[in-house]
């Protein structure tokens, strides 16, 4: 028997919506369920105290701190380097087979696990650099990590400037380069900063990478040639050696709330791009 | 003279991706490939057995234990992905767009501790009282994993969609088709090539994937024969070890590291030659 087209239209709008609302559910699930058991456990002494008793106890501003500056440093290093490489291929060359060599590199890159990162990270700035376990080790393994992230979304913010901005400036005699830096990145800012805040985000979230490069030191770090323990890896070693319960759940709810804030940061520098060039 | 010189550093800058690419390549490799030279690239992948103090290194086992939790994460990160790339592109109004969107994005942006942390406190006891076995196993993977890898799906299917002509769909709807068969029947069979390279993409962040894996599988060093197994995947040996392994044993490691590389450089380049063909198709549109 053919069951009528109209029949399998409703049917299958409703499960694919019952998929998509399965989806957001489990997505609110994640976040009520962390903040529920953590927030209360979130106080003042929580954010501003160090770990006692290997985090059975105590706060945890050492790996706020830590993480602050491994995300921080890692950005830093990465978005000049990353805005510069969108600059280049959408400013100052043609399609051709150097760009493809170029976005051949940051595809590949993209698709690399973190562990291997890490791998990298752990042989080539913590030995080879002699770097050690440290802030900079951790910070350089991830601004390589987030790198492909900042040209793609600084190349397409650059690209949605629209050609009249360059026209106009050309006309008024300046220079490639004061298009780029007074008109071009200019307007693509917001657009740019999107992907800097996500890869902020993305750098927090790290784990695996920054477990064999920044190390896991419990202490305040006071230098960026130090070793510090950062948030994510805090609470999965809170967690996985059960050191307690409510102390992981607490740091898992600032990360939740980290990551939250970030992605409505980013998602609102998106609708002002969109709005201000389109 | 400024403005070349400018030129020259941007260039220079703009080669710092596939650099940085080449340098990790190398010294994974150089870190990796002398042991696998001593063991026996064919040992070191189909013995299973691992035995790091007593020289034994064979890691059929992981390369097991990855690919079935990958299999079973596709299945369900697959059918999710697909289904809210679906609804955004075809049946959503404008204004849930807004909201499924980043909502979907956001999921991408949870840390995969936090993944492996509720799998670990919710799945795994689930799935000890109700199916039985130790709870950690390949099932509490997949699931784990398949919802982690599905934003990446989403996200280049949208893409894939969203590339499709109007004009198809318009076409397709005056023909008298409904809604749905356009989709299923043009719309999805137009954007075919993306939709498998968003497939592939996402097994390449199921494969890669470490820390919600440690937490979830289990990390024993058998092969596993049921989805009630626990298992270990090639990310968690190199994590779980790494902290205490020297000499050989840490060489062995990266070469884990060479393995999963090479699979993952093989999705890729899948995924790339698929996305850049669709691409050409576009262009002789």
């Amino acid at each position: 028997m053919r069951i009528p087209p109209a029949v399998t239209q409703r049917a299958a709008v409703g499960l694919m919506w019952a998929l998509t609302i399965l989806t957001l559910g489990v997505l609110l699930f994640i976040i009520a369920f962390i903040l529920a058991n953590g927030l209360p456990h979130v106080t003042w002494t929580f954010l501003s105290t160090s770990p006692e008793s290997m985090g059975r106890a105590g706060g945890v501003l050492p790996m706020i701190v830590g993480s602050l500056w491994v995300a921080g440093l890692a950005v830093l290093i990465s978005a000049p380097v990353g805005v510069a490489t969108a600059v280049y291929l959408t400013e100052y060359t043609r399609e051709g087979r150097l760009t493809a060599v170029i976005r051949f590199g940051a595809d590949c890159l993209a698709g690399i696990p973190s562990i291997i990162f890490g791998l990298f990270g752990f042989v080539f700035f913590t030995i080879t650099l002699g770097l050690g376990f440290s802030i900079l080790s951790g910070a350089l393994t991830l601004a390589i990590m987030v790198l492909p992230t900042i040209i793609r979304t600084s190349e397409e913010a650059i690209r949605a400037v629209p050609k009249s901005y360059r026209d106009v400036s050309y006309g008024l005699g300046s220079t490639r380069w004061q298009l780029v830096t007074r008109v071009v990145l200019r307007s693509a800012l917001p657009g740019i900063s999107t992907g800097v805040v996500l890869s902020v985000g993305r750098s927090i979230s790290e784990t695996a990478a920054v477990m064999l490069t920044a190390g896991s030191a419990l202490g305040f770090p006071h230098s960026v040639f130090q070793s510090s323990r950062t948030l994510a890896l805090h609470f999965y070693v809170l967690s996985r050696e059960g050191l307690s319960m409510p102390n992981a759940y607490a740091t898992a709810s600032i990360l939740i709330i980290a990551i939250l804030l970030i992605n409505l940061s980013a998602y609102a520098l998106m609708r002002r791009f969109v709005a201000k060039v389109v | 003279m400024k403005e070349k010189a400018i030129h020259v550093v941007l260039m220079l800058l703009a080669f710092s991706a596939i650099a940085a690419l080449a340098v990790i390549t190398a010294f994974i490799f150089k870190e990796g490939v002398p042991i696998i030279a001593k063991v026996g690239i064919k040992d070191f992948i189909f013995s299973s057995d691992w035995y790091p103090l007593e020289g034994q290194f064979g890691i059929f086992p992981m390369i097991v234990g990855s690919l079935a939790v990958t299999a079973g994460a596709m299945v369900l990160g697959v059918v999710l992905g697909l289904a809210c790339a679906v609804v955004l592109t075809q049946f959503c109004p404008q204004g849930m767009v807004a909201v499924i969107k980043p909502s979907v994005e956001l999921l991408a942006g949870i840390p995969s501790v936090v993944y492996g942390f509720l799998g670990v406190v919710i799945l795994v006891p689930l799935i000890r009282d109700y199916l039985g076995g130790p709870g950690l196993s390949v099932l509490a993977s997949s699931i784990v994993l398949g919802v982690m890898a599905l934003p990446t799906i989403t996200s280049i299917s949208v893409d894939a969609f969203q590339a499709v002509p109007r004009s198809y769909r318009e076409g397709s709807i005056a023909l008298g088709a409904t809604e749905w068969q356009t989709t299923h029947r043009v719309i999805l069979k137009a954007a075919r090539s993306g939709i498998v390279a968003a497939i592939i993409l996402g097994m390449g962040r199921a494969i890669g994937e470490t820390m919600a894996v440690i937490m979830v599988a289990g990390n024993t060093l058998d092969v596993p024969h049921s989805l009630l197994d626990p298992v270990r995947t090639l990310t968690s040996n190199i994590a779980l070890e790494m902290g205490y392994s020297a000499g050989d044993h840490r060489q062995a490691l990266f070469a884990t590291g060479v393995i999963l590389f090479v699979i993952i450089m093989i999705l890729n380049s899948i995924a790339l030659t698929v996305s850049r063909r669709r691409v050409r198709k576009g262009a002789a549109r």
